[in-house]
C-alpha cells in the first residue's frame, strides 16, 4: 500500500514528523518499506501562463512565448515544446531556478533570441511524464503561484509492506485509524453525506450465489459527461499511491478504494441487458476482460452477470464489454462485499492480480458498501456530472458475517506477555481500535470484533494486539529456565558432523547442490529411474529431484575444471529422492566426487593422478568409524554411470550401501568434463550404525612373519585369494597384509604375482617354529588346491 | 730425562696438530701404542738401577696420561667439529611448505548450522530433522495455513503433485515433532528448504534453522530473552535487538525480529537500506490452532517458535556479499571457509 503523507494527514495528523510517523507504523506491524520525496528537489518553478507566441525567425522548431509568471512580470521565453501555445498554464522555471539533476536556470541565448526561463515538461521536473511535451495544467491553476505549493509537492510517499492479515489497513481510512490508535489522537475523515436520488432509475440485482457475494449494492447515474479529465487533485492522490489516471469514472472507484478500502466498479449502462446476477461462473464460459486478455472460467468463479451473459470476475477485473469509454452517458455504480474464500486463489488461477482481487482476498470491510457508494456518487457528481438513481441494496443477511465476539482474561494476558497491564489501558486499546467492550469484570473483557477485523477471532488476537499497541520491545525479557535432565547420546551411533571431519581432514571440500537437478545429466546417471518431476520447475534444467547426489557433484566440478581448477575433492551430504511404490524414498546420502592430482601441487608431493585406491581409501575411512569395518565387502559391479572394470558395490553383510568407482569415460563425454572423475556414494543410514570397539587383550609374545610371493590367475581377486588364505592358516594369523601386487614381464599373461605378509601370534606363549611351518603350509597347499596358484621363487 | 721431556713436547704438538680422527689416532699410536716411543721408553726402564726406576717409571707415565688425555681431549674436539660440520651440510630450508594433503573444508552454510545447533544444544534442544518432500497437511494446513490462504502467496511452493510440495520452510518438522513427543519440546529443526523464487536475493534453495519450545507458562518474554541472548552469542557483539509486530499464521502474537545493521552500526548503508536495522529472523507464540492439530492443550501449555534464514547469518556475519555463491561451489568460494 502506497500512500502521500498529507493524504493521511486530511484523516489524522499527530504532531510528528515523517521519520517518527514512519518508525511508529514499522513498529505496530506496518512495515515502511520505503519513503520518498513525492517530487526531487526543485525550486525557482512558478505556475507560468503563456500569452503572445512567435515564431523563432533562425529555427523552424522553435517559438518565442511571453510568459507571465512571478509578480505578474511578462518575460520572454524561447520554447521548443509542440503543444506550446497562447493561453496555456505550464510549469515555468524562471531565471535562478534550479531544476531536478542541480541544473541551473540562466538567462540564455538560443539561436540570437533572449530566453529568461525554461518552460518544463512533467518528466523535467521529475514528476513521471512521457517527455512529449508541456505539462498542461489546469487552466484556473494562478499564474505565478510557486508549483511547490500549488501541487503540494512537499510530500512524503510512503510505501507500507502490509502482512496478509491487515487487509483493514489496504486504505487510508484504515491507515489513519491505525495511526490514531498509535497516538491516542482523533480520527477524522471528509463528511460522506448520502447523496439524493434525482432519477428512479434503477437495475435489478439478483445474488444468486449468496454465500459468496452476501451483500450488492449497486446504482444508476445518469448523463454522465466523460469528456473532461479528472481534476488534478484526483489525478495527483492517485498517481502518489502508484495508479494511473483513466478517466474520472474509473478514477473516483480508484479514488475510494484507496480512500476507504472498498474496490468499486463502473458498468457502462447501455451494455447491461435486464439485470444484475450474481452467480458462479458456468464451467468454460468465456469473458474478455478489462485488459484485454480471454478468461475461460472455472466454475469455482464467481461472476458479476446481466442477464445474457458474464461481465465481470466480482472481485478481481471487469469485462471488456460492459466497460465505461469516452462515450458513455450512463454508468451502474458496483459495490459489494465478496466473502474472502470466494475469491481467494482465483486471481492466481487466472494469472491476475488487481488492486481489488488483493483487497478482496484479505477481506473488505462487510459494512462499508453503502457508504463507499455514497462517496463515489458525490464524487462522480462533481466531477462529471449526470443524475443519481436510487441506492438498491441486495443482501442475504443469513450469509453476512457476524461480528464476532473474543472474550481477553487477564490471566492469560498477564502469563504470555509476563506483564501486568492496568485494566484501563488496556480497554483503551481496546476501544480505539475500534472494538465495541461488551462486558468487563475482574477476569478481564469481552469485546465485539469490528467488521474491518478479518484476523481477530479468538483470545491471542487480542493478546497481540494489546502487546502490539504497547510495544513488543517494552514488554520484559527472561532467560528460559528448565530442568536440563542428561539425555542419553547412542555411542554406537556415528554423527555426520564425524563423517564429515574425516573427509575433510583428507582434503575434501564440502558442496551444497541443488536438489533439483537437470534430468540431462541424471539420464546419464541412473538412465533406468526416472526421477521426481517437479510441477512447477524454476528452470528445464532444475526440474527433477536428485536419485543421488553426483547430478549435483558432477557439474559442480565441472564448473570448478571450467574454472582453471585442474585438482577437485568435493563431497555432500543430504537427501536422494528415490521414486518408489506409492512414493518416494528420501534418503540421507554422503557422496564424494575426486579428479586430479592424488596431492596438492607443491615441491615435495609427486605429480601422480589420482586413482580408484585413493578414493577407496577415503571411503574406508568413512566406513572404519564405527568399528564394524569386517562387515563391508567391496564387490566388483557394474553400474551405468562408471567403468565397468573400476567400479565396486559396497555392501554391508551382504546388504548394497553405495558404489564407488570411476566415472564411465563415455558419461565423462557426455557430461562434458575434461578429466576422470572418481565418485562415490553411501546411504548414510548404512555407515552410522555400528558397535562399541571389544577389548582383545595385548599379548606380550612376539610375533612372527612370513612372506609369501604367490602366482595366481589374473582375475583371481585379492579379497577372494585373501579369504582363503585367513580360512586356511588357522588361529594364530593375526595379521594379513598384500605388500605387492606385479603382473608383466617374468609372469605369464594372465597370471599375476601377489605378495603377502602374514602375521602370526599367540597371547599366551611364544610360537614354535613347526607351528608356524605347518600354518604356513597349509596356507599354501590351500591356495595351490582352490586358486591353482604357485609360489614364486 | 731430557729426552722424555722433549718427547712430551714434541708429542703435545703433534696432538695439537692433528686435524682429524685419523692423524689423531696416528699420533696415539706412535706415542703411545705398543710400539710407541713413550711405550719405548718404558721399556727402556729395565737399564736403569732400581733406585732410579720408580721415579723415572713414575714420571714416564705421569707423561703417557697427560698425553692420552691430551688426545682424548682434542678427540672429542675433532668429533664436534665433524658433527657441526654435518648438521650443517644437512640443513634444510624450513620455509618450504610441508608435504601431502592439505585439510579440505566444511560449507559454510552447514559450519554456521554446527554453530547454531551448538548454541541450543547447550540449553537442552535437541535437533530434530524430516523430509524434504512433504505432504500439504504439515507444511501448511497443519500450520494454520489453509488452502486459499492469502500467506501461501508467501510462500512461492514447488509442488511435486497437488499434495506434496518441497517443503517452504522447516516448521512441519515442528508438527511432526509435537504429533509425536509430549511436552517439555525443546527442539531446533535444521535444514534445507524451497520456493520457488531466484533472484539477486533469492535462490530457490536455502537453509532454515527453526526452534520449538512447548512447556506450561512459556511466555512472550521468554521467546525475547531466548532470541536475544542468542543473536548475541551469534554475532558474538552486545548488538542491540528489537521486535516488529508481524504476521505468520502459525504464531499468535508474531513478530520479525531486527538487529542493528552489523555493517554501519545503526548509523544507516546501503545494506540495512538506511533504516539501521537488519531483519533476521521470524518469531512468535505458537498458536492455539497448531496446538490444536497436534493434540497439544492450548490451555495446558504455550509454546514459542522462531526461525532463521542461515544464508542470511552467515552473509552478515562473514560478510558474504552474493547468495548465489553458496551454491555456485566454486573452490575458489568454499576454500576461503
Amino acid at each position: 500500500m502506497k500512500f502521500s503523507e498529507s493524504w493521511l494527514r486530511e484523516w489524522v495528523s499527530p504532531s510528528i514528523d515523517t521519520a517518527e510517523l514512519v518508525a511508529q507504523l514499522t513498529m505496530a506491524g506496518l512495515e515502511v518499506d520505503a519513503v520518498d520525496a513525492v517530487a526531487p528537489a526543485f525550486d525557482g518553478v512558478v505556475v507560468g501562463e503563456i500569452g503572445a507566441v512567435d515564431p523563432h525567425p533562425n529555427a523552424d522548431k522553435l517559438r518565442v512565448c511571453q510568459v507571465t509568471g512571478a509578480a505578474g512580470e511578462t518575460v520572454q521565453v524561447v520554447c521548443g515544446a509542440p503543444n506550446a501555445r497562447q493561453g496555456l498554464k505550464v510549469p515555468f522555471a524562471t531565471v535562478g531556478a534550479t531544476l531536478p539533476g542541480d541544473m541551473k536556470i540562466r538567462k540564455a541565448k538560443l539561436r540570437d533570441v533572449e530566453s529568461f526561463g525554461m518552460l518544463c515538461g512533467q518528466d523535467e521536473i521529475g514528476l513521471g511524464g512521457d517527455g512529449s511535451g508541456l505539462w498542461e495544467l489546469p487552466s484556473d491553476a494562478p499564474a505565478g503561484a510557486d508549483l511547490r505549493d500549488y501541487l503540494s509537492l512537499n510530500d512524503q510517499l510512503i510505501e507500507v509492506d502490509l502482512t496478509p492479515n491487515r487487509g483493514d489497513c489496504l486504505s487510508i481510512r484504515g491507515l489513519a485509524r491505525e495511526v490514531g490508535v498509535l497516538n491516542t489522537v482523533a480520527v477524522a475523515g471528509p463528511s460522506l453525506d448520502p447523496v439524493s436520488a434525482t432519477v428512479d432509475d434503477h437495475l435489478p440485482v439478483v445474488l444468486d450465489a449468496s454465500a459468496a457475494c452476501p451483500r450488492y449494492v449497486g446504482r444508476v447515474i445518469r448523463g454522465v459527461n466523460l469528456a473532461a479529465p479528472s481534476p488534478l487533485w484526483l489525478q495527483e492522490k492517485l498517481r502518489r499511491s502508484g495508479i494511473r489516471s483513466i478517466d474520472p469514472v474509473v478514477d473516483v472507484t480508484n479514488y475510494v478504494m484507496l480512500e476507504l478500502g472498498q474496490p468499486m466498479h463502473a458498468f457502462d449502462l447501455a451494455t447491461l441487458d435486464g439485470g444484475i446476477r450474481v452467480r458462479m461462473a458456468e464451467q468454460g464460459e468465456s469473458l474478455e476482460l478489462l485488459d484485454g486478455s480471454k478468461a475461460t472460467l472455472n466454475d469455482d468463479t464467481l461472476v458479476i452477470a446481466d442477464h445474457q451473459k458474464p461481465l465481470a470476475i466480482a472481485g478481481i477485473m471487469g469485462g471488456k464489454l460492459s466497460a465505461v469509454t469516452a462515450d458513455t452517458r450512463d454508468i451502474f455504480l458496483e459495490s459489494a462485499y465478496f466473502d474472502p474464500l470466494a475469491i481467494a486463489g482465483r486471481p492466481r488461477n487466472y494469472g491476475l492480480h488487481t488492486d481489488s482481487s488483493h483487497r478482496f482476498e484479505r477481506g473488505v470491510d462487510w459494512q462499508l458498501q453503502s457508504l463507499a457508494i455514497e462517496r463515489a456518487t458525490a464524487l462522480l457528481l462533481n466531477i462529471v456530472g449526470g443524475q443519481a438513481g436510487p441506492v438498491t441494496v441486495a443482501e442475504s443477511e443469513a450469509h453476512l458475517p457476524r461480528s464476532g465476539e473474543v472474550r481477553l482474561t487477564r490471566r492469560k494476558l498477564q502469563q504470555q506477555l509476563s506483564l501486568s497491564l492496568d485494566a484501563g489501558l488496556v480497554s483503551g486499546m481496546l476501544q480505539r481500535l475500534g472494538l465495541e467492550i461488551l462486558a468487563e469484570d475482574e477476569d478481564g473483557w469481552r469485546c465485539r470484533v469490528p467488521s474491518w477485523r478479518f484476523d481477530i477471532a479468538i483470545e491471542v488476537d487480542l493478546i497481540e494486539e494489546v502487546a502490539r499497541i504497547y510495544g513488543y520491545n517494552r514488554l520484559p525479557t527472561a532467560a528460559i529456565s528448565a530442568s536440563l535432565p542428561i539425555e542419553v547420546c547412542r555411542e554406537t551411533r556415528t554423527g555426520l558432523s564425524l563423517l564429515r571431519q574425516q573427509l575433510v581432514a583428507r582434503g575434501y571440500r564440502e558442496a551444497i547442490t541443488y536438489c533439483f537437478v537437470d534430468p540431462d545429466v541424471q539420464k546419464h546417471l541412473l538412465p533406468d529411474i526416472e526421477g521426481v518431476a517437479l510441477a512447477n520447475p524454476i528452470a528445464s534444467d532444475m526440474s527433477v529431484m536428485r536419485t543421488t547426489l553426483w547430478s549435483g557433484l558432477l557439474p559442480a566440478v565441472r564448473r570448478n575444471l571450467n574454472r582453471q581448477q585442474s585438482r577437485v575433492r568435493i563431497f555432500e551430504s543430504g537427501l536422494s529422492f528415490m521414486p518408489e511404490a506409492g512414493g518416494v524414498k528420501q534418503e540421507s546420502m554422503i557422496a564424494g566426487a575426486v579428479t586430479g592430482t592424488r596431492l596438492p601441487e607443491r615441491w615435495s608431493n609427486p605429480r601422480d593422478l589420482v586413482d580408484f585406491f585413493d578414493i577407496k581409501s577415503d571411503v574406508e575411512a568413512l566406513l572404519k568409524q564405527n568399528h564394524v569395518f569386517d562387515q563391508y565387502r567391496f564387490v566388483p559391479a557394474a553400474h551405468p554411470a562408471l567403468h565397468p572394470g573400476q567400479c565396486a558395490a559396497i555392501e554391508r553383510n551382504g546388504e548394497p550401501v553405495g558404489y564407488i568407482g570411476l566415472l564411465h569415460p563415455r558419461v565423462q563425454k557426455l557430461l562434458d568434463i575434461s578429466q576422470p572423475v572418481y565418485v562415490f556414494e553411501l546411504a548414510l543410514g548404512a555407515v552410522v550404525e555400528g558397535e562399541l570397539p571389544a577389548f582383545r587383550g595385548v599379548s606380550r609374545f612376539p610375533e612372527v612373519r612370513r612372506d609369501l610371493a604367490v602366482i595366481v590367475d589374473r582375475d583371481l581377486s585379492a579379497s577372494t585369494l585373501c579369504e582363503t588364505i585367513r580360512e586356511a592358516a588357522g588361529c594364530y594369523l593375526v595379521d594379513l597384509k598384500i605388500f605387492d601386487v606385479y603382473q608383466g614381464k617374468g609372469v605369464e599373461i594372465n597370471r599375476k604375482s601377489i605378495a603377502v605378509g602374514l602375521t602370526f601370534r599367540e597371547s599366551s606363549r611364544t610360537l614354535t617354529e613347526e607351528e608356524i611351518t605347518v600354518a604356513v603350509d597349509q596356507v599354501v597347499s590351500a591356495i595351490k588346491e582352490q586358486h591353482s596358484a604357485s609360489l614364486r621363487g | 730425562m731430557e729426552t722424555l721431556e722433549l718427547l712430551a713436547r714434541e708429542a703435545q704438538q703433534a696432538i695439537e696438530q692433528a686435524q682429524d680422527l685419523a692423524a689423531l689416532d696416528q699420533v696415539r699410536v706412535e706415542y703411545l701404542g705398543k710400539k710407541g716411543r713413550l711405550t719405548d721408553l718404558l721399556k727402556g726402564l729395565g737399564k736403569l738401577s732400581a733406585e732410579e726406576r720408580p721415579a723415572a717409571g713414575a714420571k714416564i707415565n705421569e707423561v703417557k696420561e697427560q698425553l692420552q688425555s691430551q688426545i682424548n681431549r682434542h678427540r672429542t674436539d675433532l668429533e664436534n667439529a665433524d658433527l657441526e660440520a654435518r648438521l650443517a651440510s644437512e640443513a634444510l630450508d624450513v620455509t618450504l611448505p610441508g608435504r601431502g594433503e592439505d585439510s579440505g573444508g566444511l560449507h559454510l552454510i552447514t559450519h554456521t548450522m554446527e554453530r547454531i545447533e551448538s548454541f541450543f544444544s547447550r540449553v537442552g534442544y535437541s535437533v530434530e530433522e524430516g523430509p524434504e518432500i512433504e505432504d500439504d497437511y504439515h507444511n501448511f494446513e497443519a500450520l494454520n495455513i489453509p488452502s486459499h490462504h492469502p500467506a501461501r502467496a508467501m510462500h512461492d511452493t514447488f509442488y511435486v503433485t497437488e499434495n506434496t510440495v518441497l517443503r517452504t520452510h522447516t516448521s512441519p518438522v515442528q508438527i511432526r515433532t509435537m504429533k509425536t513427543q509430549e511436552p517439555p519440546i525443546r527442539i531446533i529443526c535444521p535444514g534445507r528448504v524451497y520456493r520457488c523464487d531466484s533472484d539477486l536475493t533469492h535462490t530457490p534453495m536455502f537453509h532454515q534453522v527453526e526452534g520449538l519450545v512447548v512447556d506450561r507458562d512459556v511466555s512472550m518474554a521468554d521467546l525475547r530473552g531466548t532470541i536475544d541472548q542468542f543473536l548475541k552469542a551469534f554475532f558474538e557483539a552486545d548488538l542491540p535487538v528489537r521486535f516488529r509486530p508481524s504476521y505468520f499464521p502459525f504464531t499468535e502474537p508474531s513478530a520479525e525480529v531486527d538487529i542493528q545493521c552489523t555493517n554501519c552500526r545503526g548509523a544507516g548503508c546501503r545494506i540495512c537500506k538506511n533504516t539501521g536495522w537488519l531483519e533476521v529472523m521470524g518469531c512468535g507464540m505458537v498458536h492455539p490452532n497448531v496446538f490444536g492439530h497436534c493434540g497439544i492443550d492450548a490451555e495446558k501449555y504455550s509454546g514459542f517458535a522462531f526461525g532463521m534464514g542461515v544464508e542470511r547469518l552467515a552473509m552478515l556475519r562473514y560478510g558474504v556479499n552474493d547468495l548465489r555463491l553458496f551454491f555456485d561451489n566454486e573452490i575458489q568460494f568454499l576454500k576461503q571457509f
